[in-house]
């Protein structure tokens, strides 16, 4: 190992209503898989941005490669050698995936203000073929999927020759074949050389990926250790200190198991009119969780808003027996208004309910009674229904999200993603509330691209590809090969 | 016809002039309801300038300058002071339409118009203005489509977050686009008034405003507002020649036709017209 890529000594960053970060300390070694691990809200993200000259720190020092640095902003950093793969994707929509590549260093700059259009292409189709990274590179971004997307974020790092890159949560969204290949790529990268800052909830890929942890916790940092001399037992200790994590309590429902969603020969188109799900058949129960497993971008998204009425069948039929409660995919676009108070995005879409509201005002004693309830159940942090939803935390707004739509006692519940950049507290607590939803007596069509989510909640499993159901599988019977394999489209018992 | 042609094109001037300059200030994503009142200072700039040097080509080049300068009076309340950017551009207008009557009486001791000043010889029988329009038509789609500047442009306008991660200076680029939209505005402002020979008060007559609906109709891009205000142009000479032709109508009904179609144009398209999506959100370099 040949010294320090990364030091950041006694970093503090206060912001209005909190300390983000209280006298952090950070060491990362050149030529390593670092992983910085903590829950949501622990300080890691304002950390990273410090790093990455997007927020400037109060207090401390910071040195890159042995050298000081004080970075202004992003150009800085990237001028130093550090990349940020960002947890919410950082792309422009109506630009193309080689535009967003090349964005801010673009090639071949001209004395007339042109760049190098056709140069550019190509050079995105060279480095996603030299790291395996695929995506098209004039596909135009908001056609792609979240996993496209985030190859994507990954080439634009690898574009800029970043010799330190910083990845923020990046397996969240993918499925296990992708992560087992974005690790190699990252291993990949670590033998030419880079140095790699690897945020993540997941203790069994940083046991398996990094080379050193770096715990946070409430802002401060609880300790590094070497992955070859720690467990995931004591990372985990480290992380959540003496709180208490509760079990996952799967409590059985006892009801009549009655059909609460049929869906008959249903077709969805996708954003580019082509049938994004072709033909799905499906049944799910009172008292049932059903998981949708499979690669992102087979027509997850279709089957969730086709479920909840968000967009028409272009064939076939659809059956509610109930209320249906949604848990949208990407949060921010779907699923708050990120500029509201806590207290008025749990009360959307039930703000007509007599409980809440007369003809001409609302009850306000009710809705603070019922947002006291969320907090009190979800431990949602900062305890405050006033503030606005953007200023929490990704977990902490998932927490709200799922406590309006789990409160209002739907009869069927369709959480897409739900623990997606989520940590592993809350993440915890939201799969404790599936399964109290479930025992309620409620239908639980659980989408997600983590095979081990879908694997400890549900009861039954579909795989979907292509838009098709590739196969289906009672929990019991579920082996992870046959899963992998449908998921791939390649079919077969 | 050949007549109307001319005519068109002769009104169409300042209305693609201003939805260029539309298109570049909300591309940054920054809204211009100022263009009303950029188009009014550029006119009254230009027979100025015009009317004390007696050379209109230095109105022009103080038509576009006005333009500019009231142009950075919105930047700067809208990107430094964060101001809603609505606001700031009606405060212009109504700063600009203040201003102008002020100064007809000032400088021409008159509360409707000004003193009649050269207008632009042609070239080669051919009105400048309309080459240099035609020539900045092209320049525009070029360079938003083509260059740096236009790919940067439209990044902080859509995703300005994003924009800054990539070390892209997000106000610096929005104050250029609307900088840029103020000098179009302005030289529309000036081939305005040099082509009627004096300034009116209040002559802009809501073109800033028709222009922005050109932007929306053309769907953000220089080739679709110039056509959609090539439009516009048109619909107003056919509005004055069907006055001339002594029609049994009111002219005010006739004079309607301009904005009726504007009006019936915009509703037709909502909702399949999108903007930039960060136009009229202020960004702040640092929120967390």
């Amino acid at each position: 190992m040949s010294g320090l890529a990364v030091e950041l000594r006694g970093i503090v960053k206060r912001y209005p209503r909190v300390v983000a970060n209280d006298g952090v300390d950070l060491s990362v070694e050149s030529g390593t898989i670092h992983a910085l691990i903590g829950e949501n809200g622990a300080g890691k993200s304002t950390l990273m941005k410090i790093l990455y000259g997007m927020v400037r720190p109060d207090e401390g020092t910071l040195s890159i490669n042995g050298k000081p640095a004080d970075f202004s902003g992003p150009r800085d950093a990237i001028i130093a050698g550090i990349g940020m793969v960002h947890q919410h994707f950082m792309l422009v929509k109506p630009l193309s995936v080689a535009e967003n590549v090349v964005l801010g260093s673009e090639p071949g700059a001209s004395a007339v203000g042109t760049w190098d259009q056709d140069g550019a292409k190509a050079e995105v189709a060279r480095l996603s073929k030299e790291y395996g990274v695929k995506v098209e590179s004039s596909a135009v971004v908001e056609t792609l999927s979240v996993g496209e997307e985030q190859r994507v974020e990954i080439l634009k790092v690898l574009y800029r020759g970043a010799k330190i890159l910083i990845l923020d949560e990046p397996t969240a969204v993918l499925t296990p074949h992708e992560c087992d290949e974005l690790f190699k790529t990252l291993k990949g990268l670590r033998a030419a050389g880079s140095t790699i800052l690897f945020i993540s909830h997941k203790l069994k890929e940083v046991m398996s990926l990094c080379d050193a942890a770096t715990v946070m916790r409430r802002g401060k940092t609880v300790g590094t250790k070497k992955i070859s001399e720690t467990s995931q037992n004591e990372l985990a200790q480290m992380m959540i200190g003496d709180l208490e994590i509760k079990e996952k309590a799967a409590v059985p429902y006892r009801g009549e198991a009655s059909e609460v969603l049929r869906l008959e020969n249903v077709s969805v188109r996708g954003p580019r009119d082509e049938l994004a799900l072709k033909g799905v058949s499906l049944s799910l129960k009172a008292g049932e969780v059903l998981g949708v497993a499979g690669v992102e971008g087979n027509g997850q998204r279709e089957l969730a808003e086709v479920v909840c009425g968000l967009s028409a069948a272009a064939e076939g039929r659809v059956t509610r027996g109930g209320r249906v409660g949604y848990v949208p995919e990407d949060r921010h676009h779907a699923g708050l208004m990120l500029a509201a108070a806590a207290w008025e995005n749990m009360l959307l879409g039930r703000h007509w309910e007599p409980v809440f509201s007369t003809p001409f005002r609302l009850q306000r004693g009710a809705i603070a009674g019922y947002g006291r309830k969320i907090i009190a159940d979800y431990d949602l942090r900062p305890p405050e229904l006033e503030q606005e939803a953007g200023a929490f935390s990704g977990g902490n707004q998932q927490k709200i999200i799922v406590g309006r739509e789990v409160s209002k006692d739907p009869k069927i519940l369709v959480a897409a993603h739900p623990t997606r950049g989520v940590d592993w507290g809350a993440s915890a607590l939201i799969h404790q509330k599936i399964l109290e939803t479930k025992a309620a007596g409620a239908g639980v069509l659980l989408i997600s691209a983590d095979l081990d989510e879908v694997l400890s909640l549900s009861d039954r499993i579909i795989v979907l590809f292509s838009g098709r159901v590739m196969g289906e599988v009672a929990r019991a019977d579920a082996k992870i090969e046959k899963l992998g394999c449908w998921m791939a489209g390649v079919s077969g018992t | 016809m050949i007549t109307f042609l001319l005519q068109g094109l002769r009104i169409s001037g300042p209305y693609v002039l201003a939805a260029l300059a539309g298109v570049f200030s909300e591309t940054g994503g920054v809204v211009n309801i100022a263009l009303e009142g950029i188009l009014l200072n550029g006119a009254l700039a230009a027979v100025l300038a015009a009317y004390w040097t007696g050379s209109p080509w230095l109105g022009v080049l103080a038509g576009v300058l006005a333009g500019v300068a009231a142009a950075g009076i919105h930047a700067f309340a809208a990107l430094r002071y964060k101001v809603d950017q609505v606001i700031s551009g009606l405060a212009v207008n109504f700063l600009v339409a203040g201003l102008s009557r002020f100064l007809l009486k000032l400088v021409f001791n008159s509360t409707s118009n000004s003193a009649r000043v050269e207008g632009l010889a042609p070239w080669a029988g051919v009105d400048p203005f309309l080459v240099l329009t035609v020539l900045i038509v092209i320049a525009s789609h070029w360079t938003i489509k083509r260059t740096v500047f236009g790919l940067r442009l439209r990044a902080v306008g859509e995703h300005p977050r994003a924009a800054e991660t990539l070390g892209i200076k997000v106000l610096r680029m929005r104050l250029w686009g609307v900088l840029i939209s103020g000098a179009l505005a302005g030289l529309g402002g000036a081939w305005l008034s040099l082509d009627q020979h004096q300034f009116t008060d209040a002559m802009s007559g809501g073109r800033g405003y028709i222009a922005l609906a050109a932007v929306i109709i053309g769907k953000w891009t220089p080739l679709g507002a110039a056509a959609a205000a090539l439009f516009f142009g048109f619909a107003e000479a056919s509005q004055i020649i069907l006055q001339t032709y002594g029609l049994r109508v009111p002219t005010q009904f006739v004079q309607m036709i301009p904005y009726a179609l504007t009006l019936a144009a915009v509703a037709g398209l909502i909702g399949r017209s999108r903007p930039p999506a960060a136009d009229g959100i202020p960004y702040s370099d640092e929120q967390d």
